[in-house]
């Protein structure tokens, strides 16, 4: 690499020198390779603390009564660790870090549609960031709701709800903005010769995504302000005292937040779908039912929110509605799994860190998949509605379905984003650690679930002691094995051999500029000449 | 060591009236989710929504209709003005616009003085002891959808200031209109919303 050239194109985006210098240079770019990665050292620093609380969590339950916590800091605990998980790490996860980072060089662009205002995306992000963590620090208590700020109990608490709720709008806002500006970047930047059924997968899902985003969060963004209003002047909008009517605010909160299941899970299919052709060398099957099924599992996800509510309280003619389309929205992503199955047939497999990532992804995908069909049977979830098996669904999906396609997506593109190679044995070392550990994390949740734990209590009866035991022993070998993968991560991008161009024989044109990539990504814009589409081994 | 990037001078008025228009698709579903409310509650009480409504000035109401689409013709004008490069008749025009606005404000800011004057605010124990809850839940949604709608309407004039001061200072003109089309488009929704407003509060009855 030509540092000292003086011609521009060479130099890398890490190494660019503007208008200001070190940490200043950072946080005033607009260059969406440094964007990406501002979220990515921001959401690793929230990931930390919200693994720390889930650990904490986990140790309470090692044992029956109180083991190191009241209950109520229990309660503290699994409120603060969903809303940074879910608002501040799943949601906005793939699209801000990979996202950015990767979507215009995939289309052949130069940055996203609208730079000033995907650096304003940042700010607005760490803006609620800092609110949803201010009440943790100061007030009277922290928030104790859970993360979905149930009425009427969130205007009832004396905890410091507010900047909470606050923080939580601002981060759906954050995600607005993203959304809009991937929209506007496919539709308009797309270089020559990209139609939209040559478009890279992972490009497709954000699109999926952005409209999501777009067209879902501002329901919840109304809610939310609303409980606020609820607290501060007590309106009587969820105020049964007033006539206000809580379970229309889990409609409204579920309308947004449904959605956003597939806000979190669809740039994760995207990633997955990127990964299994490249270390298969071989076409992906089924390019087209991908897509549609993509766009399909965007539309009919808005369907389902009901499902969440079998148990609060609606007629019988919703119920089989909602738990009919909770089935129908599973064939989309089945069909992904039997296109990523049948790329990798006959294909000539590399087995690397970033495959390793991908096939234990549709493993744990499909064990969350199938035990969502479970809860979204009419008379089984009346049994397992609040009991433990709901978290483990969850977890197996939302961390184990974006998790594992995030940590997949990091060890495919990090050579490219760093410019140098990982050890891949320290990477498959960490893998099989959080592999074994997750699963023993979260797989006794699901007998202990059956047999009727039910979820956010911070005691239990006896006889759940022995699969409690093995879940928090699984939960510190998971969080040994994420310390292995973040420190080899860590010392590669100091010391790590040079990256290639192109070090895993990728068709996508990330894998066409240097590693890590020049400041404008292109000399010139490209343009696209491949017949077939973007997986042409 | 000199590392100079040439930016390239990148305009592209479709792609930003592409996002303000998805913006605004926000914006309609953010107050998609009150009307949903609205009708939600409006179907469970609707005698007292009936009552309530009868309480609302209905001449204020409409003077504030007319005057935000007068001002929705001035910021359409404006931007066909603009487009002609008639700097001096635009720069008329949005002024005209934001006086409008303004107006709007002041009438409302009046209309809820006299509310609270009567005791009928959120949270008021007044409210509380003589209306019934259908009431409660009418003026609770009549004080957030308004005021939501009254911080919209700021939103809007700040927009067209700021495409006031670039239309000055030349850096927004016939060539490059999006500021002013957008500051528009985002004034059309803000008109748009209160048309709906002001039948559901103020005339169904």
């Amino acid at each position: 690499m030509q540092v000292s050239s003086p011609i521009s194109q060479q130099v890398s985006y890490l190494e660019y020198q503007g208008k200001y210098k070190g940490l200043l240079g950072w946080i005033t770019s607009t260059d969406h390779k440094r964007i990406a990665l501002l979220y990515m050292f921001s959401m690793m620093v929230l990931f930390i603390v919200g693994a720390l609380l889930g650990l904490g969590m986990k140790l309470e339950l090692i044992a029956p009564g109180k083991t190191v916590m009241e209950a109520q800091t229990y309660n503290a605990f699994f409120t603060v660790h969903g809303v940074i998980m879910i608002f501040m790490i799943v949601i906005p996860g793939l699209p801000a870090v990979f996202g950015n980072f990767l979507l215009p060089i995939m289309i052949g662009a130069k940055d996203v549609a609208f730079p000033k205002l995907n650096l304003i995306s940042w700010y607005v992000y760490i803006l609620g960031a800092i609110l949803v963590i201010s009440s943790v620090l100061f007030g009277d208590g922290t928030p104790d709701t859970g993360w979905t700020f149930y009425a009427p109990y969130s205007f009832k608490t004396g905890t410091n709800m507010l900047p909470a709720i606050f923080g939580a709008f601002v981060l759906g806002f954050s995600s607005v903005l993203t959304g809009l500006n991937f929209i506007v970047t496919i539709h308009r930047l797309r270089a020559p010769g990209m139609t939209w059924s040559k478009l890279p997968l992972f490009p497709w899902t954000l699109y999926g995504t952005g409209w999501i985003q777009l067209l879902a969060t501002p329901i919840v963004g109304i809610t939310l302000i609303l409980v606020a209003l609820e607290r501060i002047f007590g309106i009587g909008v969820f105020d049964p005292a007033l006539g206000g009517d809580p379970i229309l605010y889990q409609h409204l909160f579920w309308i947004y937040s449904h959605p956003a299941v597939y806000i979190m899970i669809l740039p994760a299919m995207g990633a997955i779908s990127e990964i299994i052709p490249t270390f298969s060398q071989k076409h992906i099957f089924g390019y087209k039912a991908i897509v549609v099924s993509t766009l399909a599992i965007a539309f009919v996800g808005y369907f389902v929110w009901g499902h969440h509510m079998f148990t609060a309280g609606m007629s019988n003619t919703s119920q089989y509605a909602f738990s009919i389309l909770t089935f129908l929205v599973a064939i989309p992503s089945a069909i992904k799994v039997f296109n990523w199955v049948s790329t990798m047939y006959k294909g000539s497999i590399n087995v690397q860190t970033p495959f390793y990532w991908a096939v234990s992804f549709i493993f744990v995908f499909m064990i969350g998949g199938l035990s969502g069909l479970v809860l979204g049977a009419l008379t089984a979830n009346v049994y397992l509605h609040d009991t433990a098996f709901v978290v483990a669904h969850f977890h197996f999906i939302v961390f184990g379905g974006t998790g594992y396609a995030f940590f997949a997506a990091l060890h495919y593109w990090f050579p490219k984003m760093f410019g140098r190679m990982y050890d891949p044995k320290w990477a498959n070392t960490g893998w099989v650690l959080f592999f074994i550990g997750f699963l023993a994390l979260y797989g006794p949740m699901f007998y202990l679930g059956m047999m009727g734990m039910p979820r956010r209590y911070y005691d239990y009866l006896e006889q759940f002691h022995s699969a409690n035991i093995l879940s928090t022993l699984g939960s510190w070998v998971m969080v040994f094995g994420l310390v292995v993968i973040f420190v080899n991560l860590f010392r590669s991008a100091r010391n790590g051999a040079p990256a290639p161009v192109n070090p895993w024989n990728g068709k996508t044109w990330e894998w066409t500029v240097p590693s890590p990539p020049p400041v404008e990504n292109f000399d010139r814009i490209p343009e696209y000449k491949e017949k077939e589409g973007p997986y042409e081994y | 060591m000199s590392q100079v990037i040439h930016h390239e001078d990148h305009y592209d008025a479709e792609g930003s009236k592409i996002g303000m228009w998805l913006f605004i698709f926000t914006e309609l579903l953010l107050f998609g989710g009150l009307f949903l409310i609205y009708s939600v509650y409006r179907y469970k009480n609707p005698d007292a929504f009936h009552l309530a409504a009868q309480e609302l000035d209905t001449t204020i109401g409409a003077i504030n209709t007319v005057i935000l689409l007068i001002s929705s013709m001035t910021i359409a004008m404006s931007t066909t003005a603009l487009q002609k490069g008639q700097k001096k008749i635009t720069l008329l025009l949005m002024v005209t616009t934001v006086v409008l606005g303004i107006v709007f404000l002041v009438n409302k800011y009046f209309e809820w003085g006299l509310k609270f004057e009567h005791g009928i605010f959120p949270g008021s124990e007044h409210m509380k002891t003589t209306l019934s809850q259908g009431e409660i839940l009418f003026f609770g949604l009549y004080f957030v959808m308004t005021g939501l709608h009254a911080l919209h309407i700021l939103i809007g004039l700040v927009l067209i200031l700021v495409a006031y001061y670039r239309i000055t200072n030349g850096t927004v003109h016939a060539n490059r209109p999006s500021l002013l089309e957008n500051a528009g488009l985002y004034w059309h929704l803000v008109d748009l919303i209160w048309i709906f407003l002001f039948p559901l509060f103020y005339l169904i009855h």
